[in-house]
């Protein structure tokens, strides 16, 4: 299989703290790969760095050869890389379907017309993402009623909308129900599966992360420190020490002195 | 001391908690645990009169107090430590404490910047330093003496142990503790379950809005499916 | 060298009365998160006051300085009373409604202070003691000059010995950073607030009343005042008083040796450096990110199409609007075309703050640029009426390219007060540039071409160009460019990661808003057959917000409510003595009552009917 993703080196720090320091990772096509680590790991810095929010002090990304660092985030978006929040972020104004057109209209370029009906426009693949993530019940609802697990999966159906090659989701369960994160999961790597798009996600709940990803990455303090597959990883002394723990804070603390 | 009966809270026409009840005995230590989003904060923002549409009856101090203001409910000896430690970054140590500053009450425990100075010792050391300045840790080390400098019966503490080294988790463990002897009563919001074994007497498990579990922790181990169910372990 | 350093003692002693007035904007502003209009009229009823205590005790030193005190005393207690009916009730309201509030009692002081002191200028006598001229390195300089310079510095350090040493400083200072918790910790915010306010308000009338041995003190003195005092605090960032204080000295001292080379720059440069302050510092030069926010406010419900219902309602009114020159009398046309100017002009400016997120102060501005090119185009190109009235609203759209392009880069509050300064760049020029403008005079004989002289034709003409721009700039907000400007506001980083050039966007957006709003200024200048500098003036563009902010501004209808009611109010409250203050009190009551606008009501009312939920 051929790499979507390559990231050399990656390093990044703010005002003299080293929050990545020299990531190096590839993503196969069609992978489904975690990203874990305790608070302040530099997870989110690192995919900051992915999408354009950041830019890295050195390393280079590139997605399917195409290098991706000193561009804007709008013009990543544009080579093929979606995102979801960790926080959601969604146009509380507007309703579910309208969110998911506005992703359509900007990714068929149609954002300078000024006379068409919005909301006329690419309703049925609108509806055909919201139908991917369940959604289509709730098509006319606003955005600002919505239940937080919703305004989840909504956002995964806008991040799909330009088909994009590389999703980077940021503890997309965060908030949501057992049930509902597995189901959510499922889902992704149900979309995963068809083929087309490969994901890079965080998270914190490990029973997620064991039960879905294809392969694990482990940052502590910036730095890569573990790859392998689940049960890899659950063994690993080193993980379970700086972020799987023996199951107490407390014994957690005692294997740090 | 605190009684709260079906508590409904919204954020604009979101409705966010829907039928709460949950209470606070007299030196009672209660966890109120649920994972992000479950509600836990809105809850306590609820109780100390910070959020503004809600409904249903909390009881403090033989009084209803829903719908007063935040500074009235705190002046009837109920503190609240919120999440993200809201720290005046531009005011320094001795600043923040001040703020927080009432007269004492007869019926708590009275607390100065001398006797909290002991029991934080690195804030101490810091005392005209800027908010900003401080680490994470020292920050929710300030934001609770802050609190305390109110010197309140009750205190809303919520998610002490979010985002923080282990070794100042530890500390705040030990706070607390210190907190009921002095005879305080302490309502956490909490994500881990061992870190609220350790601190607190009972636990309420709140999710989606709703009241899920109500309980001692004995209980809990014996229904394992509910913390499996409705925490992140 | 001696009248160098003369010149610079000028710019110090200008530079005390700015600083008072705009710290006291800065603390109110900092404390209570509201952008205070009224501020300049606290400002001249210190002055007045001033002139009338001094007068009384005239002559003795004691009785000078202790009325100026009194004047300020007296300006707090008329902070804390309208803080307490007024203010204390729309803390929670969008702010742009606070900032009309205030507004109304700018109008309700104006005649007011007509009522009492009448509309003649007052000159007061000089300070006793201080009235005379020291040589310093051979220039005279006043004496009350250098006392001052020194009260500015005396002051700073008062503020800051009270915000640094007193409890009551140390809450105000964290109720900056963060008000709602303050109030979790047992303080009461309510008093917190009426304290800020009335020290606010004592500064403003300290300065005013420290004016009166320097300038006559008069009826424009608030309006005069109040936007070089929002320049100030914009460039020390809002709620810095010692940023406020640098800007302040900052702006003074320049304007004193700027007008050395170039005397017409005064009007212009404080809004020039202000430009370039925050072009380079979006927050100003003490603000911090955050400090341009006002209170949250709760979302908006999505855009609904009209329903068959209201369409068929508004096709009635457009129909009886068309029809009304058959049997009205000419007057009534008149006064239709001027509602239709307003109209579009409250549609284009609804078009940039509801839809787009950007609010302008100075939106007169385009409006104006739209009248004058028109006007200009008439006069020095000799083009006739038609195609006068594209040229216009092109060079509206060009001002707007030009200053958009500077605005779009910050928001809230700091953008706001840069298209204020934008207008005010724009105002300074026309009034300034004579041979050009016709400065004051303005441009007269602009009328319409021959067969287009009649009112009711002219109705016609207007009602084509204002009805069709609103139905345009309506198509836009439903259009893609317009839902995504609205995206743009309602989440960035959403707009961002689906591949929106936010920016560009927005700055498009601004230029389109300003293209309406000049062509509402064409149709303007053609019925009134002349072009005055007021057409670009804040008046206009306060005019602009109240007829948005009348009409609710999260509602498409808003606008066109506000402007019906705001042009035919006004038409039938300006025939009355003391309009204003009857027209300040209309303000008051409709935000004080709707809080949500005319529309808000409206539907409010409207679901009140059908037995809904309220």
């Amino acid at each position: 299989m051929t790499n979507v993703l390559e990231v050399r080196n990656l390093s990044k720090s703010f005002g003299g703290v080293q929050a990545v320091k020299d990531v190096n990772f590839d993503l196969k096509e069609g992978e489904f790969l975690a990203l874990i680590g305790p608070n302040g790991a530099g997870k989110t810095t690192c995919f900051n760095m992915l999408n354009g929010y950041l830019k890295p002090n050195t390393g280079s990304v590139s997605l399917r050869g195409q290098a991706l660092i000193g561009h804007p985030p709008r013009k990543i978006w544009r080579m093929g890389v979606g995102r979801t929040f960790q926080i959601t972020a969604t146009f509380l104004s507007m309703t579910v379907v309208e969110n998911v057109q506005m992703a359509l209209i900007s990714y068929h370029r149609r954002v300078f017309d000024l006379f068409s009906r919005a909301t006329r426009m690419y309703v049925d693949e609108a509806m055909a993402l919201l139908e991917l993530v369940s959604m289509q019940d709730q098509a006319g609802r606003a955005c600002s009623e919505l239940a937080y697990g919703d305004l989840k999966r909504l956002e995964l159906a806008i991040a799909l909308a330009h088909e994009p090659a590389l999703l980077l989701m940021d503890e997309p369960t965060a908030g949501m129900a057992p049930s509902e994160r597995l189901a959510l999961m499922a889902l992704t790597a149900e979309i995963v599966a068809k083929g087309g798009v490969s994901v890079v996600f965080t998270e914190h709940d490990m029973d997620v992360v064991f039960a879905h990803a294809h392969r694990i990455l482990v940052l502590n303090r910036g730095e890569l420190i573990a790859e392998g597959t689940g049960s890899e990883i659950r063994t690993n002394p080193l993980v379970q020490e700086v972020y799987l723990g023996g199951g107490s804070v407390f014994e957690a603390e005692s294997a740090h002195a | 001391m605190l009684d709260v009966k079906n508590l409904g809270a919204w954020y604009g026409r979101a409705q966010i908690l829907n039928g709460v009840s949950l209470s606070v005995g007299e030196n009672e230590v209660v966890a109120l645990m649920g994972r992000n989003g479950a509600g836990k904060s809105t809850t306590m923002k609820s109780i100390m009169g910070l959020v503004r549409h809600i409904n249903g009856t909390i009881r403090y101090a033989e009084r209803e107090v829903q719908g007063n203001t935040p500074h009235a409910i705190c002046r009837l000896g109920m503190g609240y430590v919120p999440e993200d430690r809201r720290i005046f970054g531009d005011l320094t140590i001795e600043e923040n404490l001040e703020v927080g500053r009432r007269e004492p009450r007869p019926d708590a425990p009275e607390w100065t910047q001398e006797h909290l100075f002991e029991l934080f010792p690195n804030l101490a050391e810091r005392r005209k330093n800027l908010g900003k300045q401080l680490s994470g840790g020292e920050q929710q080390m300030l934001t609770i003496a802050r609190t305390l400098m109110g010197n309140p019966k009750l205190v809303l503490l919520d998610e002490p142990s979010e985002g923080i080294a282990p070794v100042i988790v530890e500390q705040m463990a030990r706070v607390i503790a210190e907190l009921k002897r002095e005879g305080l009563s302490v309502l956490i919001s909490e994500q881990n379950l061992h870190f609220a074994r350790i601190v607190s007497d009972r636990a309420f498990i709140i999710e989606k809005g709703e009241m899920r579990f109500e309980g001692s922790f004995a209980d809990l181990d014996e229904n394992p499916e509910i913390s499996n169910t409705y925490l992140a372990v | 060298m001696g009248f160098y350093f003369a010149q610079l003692l000028t710019g110090l002693a200008n530079a005390s009365s700015l600083f008072l007035i705009a710290s006291g904007l800065s603390i109110i502003f900092g404390v209570t998160r509201i952008v205070n209009f009224a501020h300049g009229s606290f400002y001249m009823v210190g002055a007045y006051l001033a002139y009338t205590l001094v007068t009384h005790w005239s002559g003795s030193v004691l009785g000078f300085w202790v009325s100026v005190i009194l004047a300020a005393m007296i300006v707090g207690v008329i902070g804390l009373i309208i803080e307490l009916t007024i203010l204390r009730r729309i803390y929670h309201a969008p702010e742009l409604f606070q900032l009309v509030a205030t507004f109304g009692v700018v109008l309700i002081f104006q005649d007011g202070t007509l009522a009492i002191w009448g509309a003649e200028d007052l000159l007061g006598p000089r300070a006793p003691g201080l009235d005379s001229a020291v040589r310093i390195m051979g220039e005279p300089i006043p004496e009350y000059d250098l006392a001052l310079i020194a009260i500015g510095p005396v002051v700073l350090l008062a503020i800051w010995l009270l915000f640094h040493k007193t409890r009551w400083g140390v809450l105000v200072r964290a109720a900056t950073q963060d008000r709602e918790m303050v109030g979790a910790l047992g303080v009461n915010q309510a008093w917190l607030f009426s304290a800020a306010f009335v020290l606010g308000s004592f500064l403003a009338g300290l300065g005013g009343a420290l004016q009166i041995p320097r300038e006559a003190v008069s009826l424009q003195m608030d309006l005069s005042i109040i936007g070089e005092a929002f320049v100030v605090v914009v460039i020390g960032g809002m709620g810095s008083v010692s940023g406020a204080f640098v800007a302040a000295v900052l702006i003074s001292v320049l304007n004193a040796f700027a007008i050395l080379i170039f005397p017409q720059i005064s009007i212009v440069l404080p809004f020039v450096i202000m430009a370039i302050v925050l072009i380079f510092r979006p927050h100003g030069l003490f603000g911090k990110p955050g400090s341009e926010k006002g209170a949250p406010e709760e979302p908006d419900q999505p855009l609904a199409l009209m329903d068959q219902k209201s369409a068929m309602v508004l096709m009635a009114a457009l129909l009886v609007l068309a029809l009304s020159p058959l049997f009205t009398a000419d007057f009534t046309s008149v006064l239709m075309v001027d509602v239709m100017v307003a109209t579009l002009f409250a549609v284009s400016l609804h078009f940039m703050m509801g839809v787009g997120g950007m609010v302008s102060f100075g939106h007169a501005a385009y409006f104006g640029v739209g009248a004058y090119g028109a006007a200009m185009a008439v006069k020095f190109l000799g083009l006739g009426m038609i195609s006068a009235m594209l040229f216009g609203p092109v060079c509206a759209a060009i001002a707007a390219l030009f200053f958009g392009w500077f605005c779009v880069r910050l928001s809230g509050v700091y953008l706001a007060m840069l298209t204020l300064a934008a207008a005010q760049i724009l105002w300074g020029v026309t009034f300034q540039w004579q041979e050009f403008t016709g400065g004051d005079d303005g441009i007269l004989g602009v009328w319409p071409a021959k067969w287009a002289s009649s009112d009711k034709v002219y109705f016609y003409i207007a009602f084509v160009l204002c009805i069709g721009g609103i139905w345009a700039l309506r198509r836009v907000a439903f259009s893609p460019f317009g839902y995504i400007l609205r995206g743009i506001r309602d989440s960035q980083t959403r707009a961002e990661s689906i591949g929106i050039d936010t920016r560009f966007h927005q700055w498009m957006g601004f230029v389109l808003a300003g293209g309406f709003a000049g062509l509402a200024g064409v149709v303007f200048a053609f019925s009134k057959g002349s072009v005055f500098p007021d057409s670009l003036g804040i008046a206009l563009s306060i005019d602009g917000l109240i007829m948005v902010l009348l009409g609710g501004i999260h509602a498409l209808a808003g606008p066109i409510l506000g402007a019906g009611a705001f042009v035919l109010i006004e038409d039938w409250v300006t025939r009355l003595d003391y309009w204003r203050f009857i027209f300040g009190a209309i303000i008051l009551i409709v935000v004080l009552v709707a809080p949500d606008g005319i529309a808000g009501g409206v539907q409010r009312l409207l679901r009140g009917l059908k037995g809904g939920r309220a």
